[in-house]
């Protein structure tokens, strides 16, 4: 199949008539991907995921699932699987139970039951907790049975809405390694929905990073990291320096901008507007380099504040008028020694620079 | 206090002792009574109230409905004082076997007795007592009593002279059976059975039958008007534990309101719309529905019954239906959509049984409400539409037979104790969702 097994052209959603909760939804899947949206609380991730579940009716524009257009498909005829955020297992039937729903509501023999129960229980280690009741499990328990359930009938997409979010660190990290596991494994496509930056990134063939419904960039998690598209996502994943600037020349992929207190460095023109305009440069913590005096980039920073991490020391400068500006030097046998109050010299390469648009 | 590592709690024979060596269980034991005590404490004047008001009334009720010893002993309103009667004839009825032809001795007896009722004046007491199941007994004995002292031996002959029916073997069996302290006459009246005059149970005539069929429509009436009512409440309890909460709270106090109007005028609202020349059927009449002729007859029957009740108990069936309801959480039913089920399948196999609690509890509540039902069915049953407990009202206000009334009662509460029993096997109390 091409990249086309699930598409939202041109989608809008409003609730109330007044305000658009989605945008202008443009996205498209091919077959097998795992594709994270991530966003902040009220972006409009569930919206989305409900559009496509069949829950919500889209106010405009188009869903297409597998070539065929879906806006009027009721739900049980989509096909899709759900793992739901609090795992709704219907508490009235046992583990098993529960599994078979599906397969009874389509009309499987017992038999043929009974062993696609059995396969899915045994692809979550789950075996021994058929004849349970979801109020006898744990939450990670829960969490495996929600999957199993959401797989048993073999669907092609498996949509889920921040499906970890009520487990602890451990159990979501392991959980996460599963999820992904199950995914090589069978070979399906996953809509997962997060606002973890971590657990996106790690997961994920490609991240669609939602704001204010609209999808801000959708790129693979080493893209979206190294190279955002715009302040938002610079700012949204990740440790970010920002520096507010005014464009003032440029020449190719390079800009030359002043910055708020006078200076002048250079950037790498991303996403930012015609000589004159405002912009924000965006450096990541850890391409900045301390005690290099040379290139175009070089300037002073006061020491404010250092952070023992173990790993990285953590250090937060005085730069171009930022107080917040955060420098992170790995724990290496000849690190540079600092101390609060000095004055260091600081640099980075143009190309880590990225002038985006301005907040 | 000080080691809590397991290896050295100190154990004897494998039972687990505090650190200065008491028993673990007794210590415990000891930590909960001081607050058992206290929760005691607080209860206690509630406690009071109801052994005062509800558990010492009923037992008093079903004492009476197997006993009534007015035609054993009479109770002087005045003193007080308690005086032994009949003496003579229970003491003839206790040498001789049920069934025995009476003889001069006994009629002597029964003379004797009726000179002393109308010594003390107990005739009409216990005339009444014998009424109940031999009806006409009271004047007989009013009337006996009266002409008792002017009798002449053979005894026989001369209270027959006075009333042939002093033969009845009817009445002596009724007479027999009045003179134990306890007796299962009102438990066999209230369901339509007699002794005969050997003492053998037996049916009733058929024109006297009335409590089996009067249970049986309240059985009936009670298990229409609580499906009519799950049926009406289900929906709106559905709608009240789904809208938005400014919507439900509106729709919650229409559901309330009537709680607010006096149960009197709901019922006589009733009236007003329902009657023969009521609102209905006037609109019914003007739209062409119905002629003026063929009016219907919507009220003073079972119709008018089961409407007013459903009515009232509707809202004993809503509430906990709600209460069970609104935590519900919405994803069951979007997880069994999305897994394949209609909308029909994902209401019958996930959200139906999730509401069984409440419909369970709304069920049990409203047939009990409905079996034990009184003032809606006395104002607008007419005669067909008169539940039991019209009947139990009538015996204790009317023809003052407070024991056929208690032991009516009692066969109601036994069949409700039964119920709450089967309800407890089949969804366990513990589920039980009131509100
Ligand atoms: N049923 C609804 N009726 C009206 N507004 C809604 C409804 N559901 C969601 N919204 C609004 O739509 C916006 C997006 O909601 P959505 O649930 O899609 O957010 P989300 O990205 O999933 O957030 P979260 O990470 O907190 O789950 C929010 O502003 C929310 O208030
Ligand atoms: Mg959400």
């Amino acid at each position: 199949m091409s990249g086309e097994f699930v598409v939202f052209d041109r989608v809008q959603k409003s609730y109330d008539g007044e305000t658009l909760v989605v945008k202008d939804l443009n996205l498209a899947m091919p077959k097998g991907e795992f594709l994270t949206m991530l966003g902040p609380s009220g972006s409009g991730k569930t919206t989305c995921l409900m559009m496509l579940a069949g829950f919500e009716t889209a106010t405009h524009g188009e869903i297409r699932l597998d070539g065929r257009e879906i806006n009027n498909i009721p739900p049980h005829k989509r096909g899709i699987g759900m793992v739901f955020q609090n795992y709704a297992l219907f508490p009235h039937l046992t583990v098993s139970e529960n599994l078979a729903f599906p397969l009874e509501v389509r009309g499987l023999g017992k038999s043929d039951r009974e062993a696609k129960v059995k396969r899915a229980l045994e692809m979550v280690q789950m075996s021994e907790f058929g004849v349970r009741r979801p109020a006898q499990l744990s939450g990670g328990q829960q969490q495996r049975i929600a999957l199993a359930r959401a797989l048993v009938f073999d669907p092609d997409l498996v949509l889920m809405d921040e499906p970890l979010g009520a487990l602890d660190k451990q159990l979501r990290e392991h959980m996460q390694y599963e999820i992904k596991h199950l995914h090589e494994n069978l070979g399906i496509t996953v809509v997962y929905v997060t606002h973890d930056q971590s657990e996106a990134l790690t997961m994920s063939d490609r991240v669609a990073v939602f704001n204010d419904g609209v999808i801000q960039q959708l790129a693979p998690p080493d893209t979206l990291y190294e190279a955002p598209d715009n302040s938002f996502v610079a700012q949204f994943i990740g440790e970010n320096n920002k520096l507010p600037a005014k464009v003032v020349s440029k020449e190719g992929d390079t800009v030359q901008v002043t910055l708020q207190d006078g200076k002048t460095c250079q950037a790498l023109s991303v996403n930012c507007g015609a000589v004159g305009s405002d912009t924000m440069i965006s450096i990541r913590p850890e391409r900045v380099t301390l005690g290099a005096s040379s290139g175009a980039n070089a300037t002073d920073g006061e020491v404010n504040e250092i952070i023992y991490l173990g790993d990285h020391i953590r250090c937060r400068l005085s730069v171009h008028g930022n107080d917040e500006f955060i420098v992170k030097i790995p724990n290496s046998a000849d690190h540079p020694q600092l101390k609060v109050g000095e004055t260091t010299q600081i640099t980075w390469h143009t190309a880590d620079a990225r002038a985006l648009d301005p907040i | 206090m000080a080691d809590t590592t397991s290896s050295d709690i100190p154990t004897d024979s494998g039972t687990l002792q505090t650190a200065d060596g008491r028993p673990l269980k007794a210590a415990l034991a000891t930590a909960q009574r001081s607050a058992r005590n206290r929760a005691f404490y607080l209860v206690l004047p509630l406690l009071l109230f109801v052994v005062v008001t509800f558990i010492f009334p009923i037992g008093q009720m079903l004492m009476r409905s197997v006993s009534d010893p007015r035609f054993i002993e009479h109770v002087d309103l005045g003193t007080g004082e308690v005086t032994p009667i009949m003496v003579g004839l229970r003491t003839w009825f206790d040498e001789n076997p049920a069934g025995t032809e009476p003889d001069e001795a006994a009629y002597a007896a029964l003379v004797a007795d009726l000179v002393h009722l109308r010594e003390i004046r107990a005739q009409g007491n216990a005339g009444t007592r014998i009424n109940y199941v031999y009806p006409g007994a009271r004047s007989m004995f009013t009337g006996g009593a009266r002409r008792a002292g002017r009798l002449e031996p053979p005894f026989k002959d001369a209270i027959l002279d006075m009333d042939e029916d002093w033969a009845d073997p009817a009445l002596w069996q009724t007479m027999r059976s009045s003179s134990g302290r306890y007796t299962a006459d009102f438990y066999l009246a209230a369901i339509d059975r007699e002794r005969d005059a050997q003492g053998n149970i037996q049916k009733v005539d058929e024109e006297r039958a009335i409590y089996l069929l009067l249970f049986e429509r309240t059985l009936i009436l009670s298990v229409v008007i609580t499906l009519l009512t799950l049926i009406l409440g289900f929906p709106v309890a559905f709608l009240l534990a789904t809208l938005p909460l400014r919507y439900s709270n509106v729709l919650m106090i229409l559901v309330l309101l009537p709680f607010w109007t006096s149960l009197l005028v709901r019922t006589t609202s009733w009236i007003v719309l329902l009657q023969t020349q009521g609102v209905v059927n006037d609109i019914a009449v003007s739209v062409g529905l119905i002629t003026d002729e063929s009016r219907l007859q919507m009220i003073y029957n079972q119709t008018g019954t089961v409407i007013a009740m459903t009515h009232i108990l509707l809202p004993f069936m809503i509430l906990p239906l709600y209460s069970v309801m609104r935590p519900i959480n919405p994803s069951y039913v979007r997880a069994a959509r999305s897994l394949g089920a209609t909308s029909w399948t994902a209401f019958r196999r996930i959200y139906l049984p999730l509401t069984i609690p409440g419909i369970a509890a709304g069920s049990l509540l409203v047939f009990i409400l409905a079996v034990g039902y009184y003032i809606t069915p006395a104002l607008v049953g007419g005669s067909r539409g008169q539940l039991i407990s019209n009947l139990i009202a009538f015996h204790m206000q009317n023809s003052l037979n407070w024991s056929l009334a208690a032991a009516l009662a009692g066969l109601l509460l036994g069949g409700i104790l039964i119920l709450y029993w089967l309800y407890d096997r089949l969804v366990g109390i513990d589920n039980l969702k009131l509100g």
